[in-house]
């Protein structure tokens, strides 16, 4: 079937579209940074895409990343898939056989295990966010080290440096310390490299068997002093896909894809590349209808209300219907 | 005297009845919420479990309810619960609430047991009344947990998302409303037969996910993001041994009359866990393996932040997920647990179940069995 599909990741750190094809391949990507702004990112990334393949027919569009909801009201998905799923999907498109999927993104990092090309076992980071990748940007900053560069500088490294990495606070005075101590920022970077691997496959991979092939995705990984870091680990080579960066949004268009292939009378529910033009806010409140005392978050386009959600009783968010069930 | 209570899912149902039964005055706090979290997290220790944070949070709401004395079950042994009745005592000292804590337990002989009863009850109510009041109250609990079972199998299936919860909140908003054990039976029967005209999609093929884990965080909705009911509303029929009137039968009434008990999570456990180590542990990790050996598609464990039991429990359940071949997620719970990366891992979990059912099916070949 041809057609295009759209694929939107909006994580916490970074917003991601794909453009994939009918027979699943990549016909245009953007990474780009939330900045703290889902919305205008994701809007601003739909002009951008637009403008780069001159709007096309869309057949069917998926959302991921934590502001999937929000995104997903917005577009009018189709679907709105967690993101540990989609980033399986995708790694599998592109490494078929895959067994391990390492992804590090902004705020969080995930291991999945894959066994007979389906998911079986997975865990996401539960209480630090050491090792991901806003924490790997305040250090660059102290650094001074632009964080394209930062992989690059830790290969250049002549004599590891060990850092703590237990928990972000101690990696970051124990860095300040090794810094105060002389060593050389190379050594620093790619000891801080080898302590985040560490602190990852501590919290993360624990008890978890780790086997080839293994891939490693996310907007750290591009990143290749992490990579060298996690192949020395390991004793295992890395792979890391071409599109490591957009691999959530890569997975909602499969998904995307899969949903419309199967249905008898294929129907989008994807609102256009019009609403880059609308106005859209939020405003936030609390219910007080019972106990519960839900936050409510409603969303506006124009001055309309259009979705709300947060509530566990369906008083609000039934009010307004958007046509997709969801877990909350 | 004005008697309060704290929350446990569906208890106020069974405790509310007694009381009026015997025309003792009392309040029920506000069912568990955000507010009560909070209060509780305010005066209770930092590194206390959740359950105690949100006991505290019900009695101060309660308090300004007009309550002043406290019924609070206790015990020896089990694990920190045993001390929450103490702790909550000096808690509720410290922070200036004249609040009276009835503890129920038999630590020091059951004589002594029904000596705080007496405090309890009216000097004018006939004793001899209380056989069949209690008697019928047990039969409340248990029916009211399996009300509560009943609605996990018409959520995953109902032909009209909501309809289940329809029935299922109104019953837990109406129990609130009706006066003693009698008419509370009445109103269990109606529900009973109210969930059993769910219409039910046929079709329904649900997914079968077993929960187990710690007490309070698997029975009290609020506790564990209600995951029971988000669950259900996906479409997948959960189940879990661990309840109310389990622990009331199992290990209120058939252990101090030394009666043969249900063991057979201690046998299924036997492999990973020989013995009772304190809390729900054994029934944790038996009750996973049971529910392999039945065909479930998963198991999910629910426990507070710093639940030694359940920690433990959790160390042994990835070798029960491997030898058994079931998955296995494990989620911790306190005040400061983010939802959203909750959920996520639970959607996740589920899509994964889904995945590997389609696989086997296909690979195994065998026959979906539509019960």
């Amino acid at each position: 079937m041809d057609g295009n599909y759209l694929g939107i990741d909006v994580g916490s750190v970074s917003t991601n579209l794909v453009i994939i094809n009918g027979e699943g391949r990549i016909t245009a990507k953007l990474y780009r940074r939330t900045s703290g702004r889902p919305i205008q990112s994701m809007l601003e990334g739909m002009r951008e895409i637009a403008e780069e393949c001159g709007c096309p027919a869309i057949a069917g569009v998926g959302v991921t990343g934590s502001g999937r909801e929000l995104a997903g009201v917005i577009v009018g998905a189709d679907i709105i898939k967690n993101e540990i799923t989609t980033h399986a999907v995708a790694a599998q498109s592109i490494v078929p056989g895959v067994r391990t999927i390492l992804e590090i993104g902004g705020q969080d990092s995930k291991i999945i295990i894959l066994k007979n090309g389906v998911v079986y076992d997975f865990a996401m980071n539960t209480v630090c966010a050491a090792g991901t990748g806003s924490f790997l940007d305040r250090q660059a900053a102290r650094l001074g080290v632009p964080i394209e560069e930062f992989g690059e500088m830790a290969l250049r490294s002549l004599s590891p440096v060990r850092i703590a990495g237990r928990c972000a606070v101690f990696a970051e005075s124990d860095m300040i310390h090794k810094q105060q101590s002389g060593h050389s920022n190379e050594d620093i970077v790619n000891g801080l490299c080898e302590a985040l691997v560490r602190n990852y496959l501590n919290n993360l991979a624990k008890g978890k068997e780790i086997r080839e092939p293994v891939v490693f995705q996310g907007g750290v990984a591009a990143n290749k002093g992490i990579a060298a870091a996690f192949e020395k680990a390991l004793g295992m080579k890395v792979m890391i896909p071409e599109e490591h960066a957009v691999m959530g949004a890569f997975g909602a268009a499969l998904y995307a894809r899969q949903k419309i292939m199967n249905e008898s009378s294929p129907k989008t529910k994807f609102n256009g590349f019009s609403v880059m033009k609308r106005d859209y806010g939020t405003k936030s409140f609390e219910c007080n209808g019972c106990a519960g005392m839900c936050e409510i978050v409603e969303l506006m386009m124009d001055g309309i209300v259009q979705a709300r959600w947060g509530d566990r009783c369906g008083k609000w968010s039934s009010s307004v219907h958007y046509g997709h069930r969801t877990i909350s | 005297m004005k008697i309060t209570f704290p929350h446990l899912g569906n208890t106020y149902i069974c405790v509310k009845s007694i009381l009026d039964d015997l025309g003792i005055e009392y309040v029920i706090p506000p069912f568990n919420n955000k507010k009560a979290l909070e209060l509780g997290a305010r005066y209770a220790p930092e590194m206390m479990c959740l359950p105690l944070k949100i006991n505290i949070g019900n009695y101060l709401q309660a308090y300004e309810m007009g309550a002043d004395t406290i019924l609070m079950a206790g015990g020896c042994g089990p694990c920190r619960f045993g001390y929450y009745s103490q702790l909550q005592r000096a808690i509720l000292q410290d922070a200036g609430y004249d609040m009276e804590i009835i503890t129920l337990e038999a630590t020091r002989g059951v004589g002594d047991l029904i000596e705080r009863i007496r405090r309890v009850i009216p000097r004018n109510a006939a004793m001899l009344s209380l056989p069949p009041i209690l008697r019928r109250a047990v039969k409340i609990a248990k029916s009211t947990d399996e009300i509560e079972m009943l609605s996990f199998r018409t959520r995953a299936r109902e032909k009209e998302p909501g309809s289940t919860d329809r029935v299922y909140k109104g019953f837990r908003q109406n129990a609130l409303a009706v006066k003693g054990t009698k008419n509370m039976l009445r109103l269990i029967k109606d529900t009973e037969s109210e969930l059993n005209e769910i219409e039910l999609d046929p079709g329904a093929y649900p997914l079968k996910v077993g929960i187990v884990g710690e007490i309070y965080t698997g029975i009290e909705h609020f506790a564990s993001f209600e995951i029971q009911e988000r669950l259900g509303r996906l479409g997948v029929e959960v189940d879990r041994k661990v309840t109310v009137s389990n622990w009331i039968i199992e290990h209120m009434i058939k252990k101090s009359l030394h009666l043969p008990r249900d063991m057979k999570f201690a046998e299924a456990a036997r492999p990973w866990l020989g013995a009772m180590i304190g809390g729900h542990a054994q029934e944790t990790v038996g009750n996973a393996v049971l529910y392999a050996q039945k065909g479930y598609d998963g198991v999910i464990q629910i426990f507070p932040f710093s639940c030694m039991p359940e920690i433990v429990a959790e160390s042994l359940l990835p070798a029960v997920e491997n030898e058994m071949g079931i998955p296995v997620l494990s989620l911790i719970i306190d005040e400061m647990t983010g939802e959203a990366g909750y959920m996520t891992r639970v959607e996740a979990f589920i899509d994964m179940l889904e995945q590997r059912r389609e696989r086997e099916g296909y690979e195994g070949g065998w026959q979906l069995s539509w019960n």
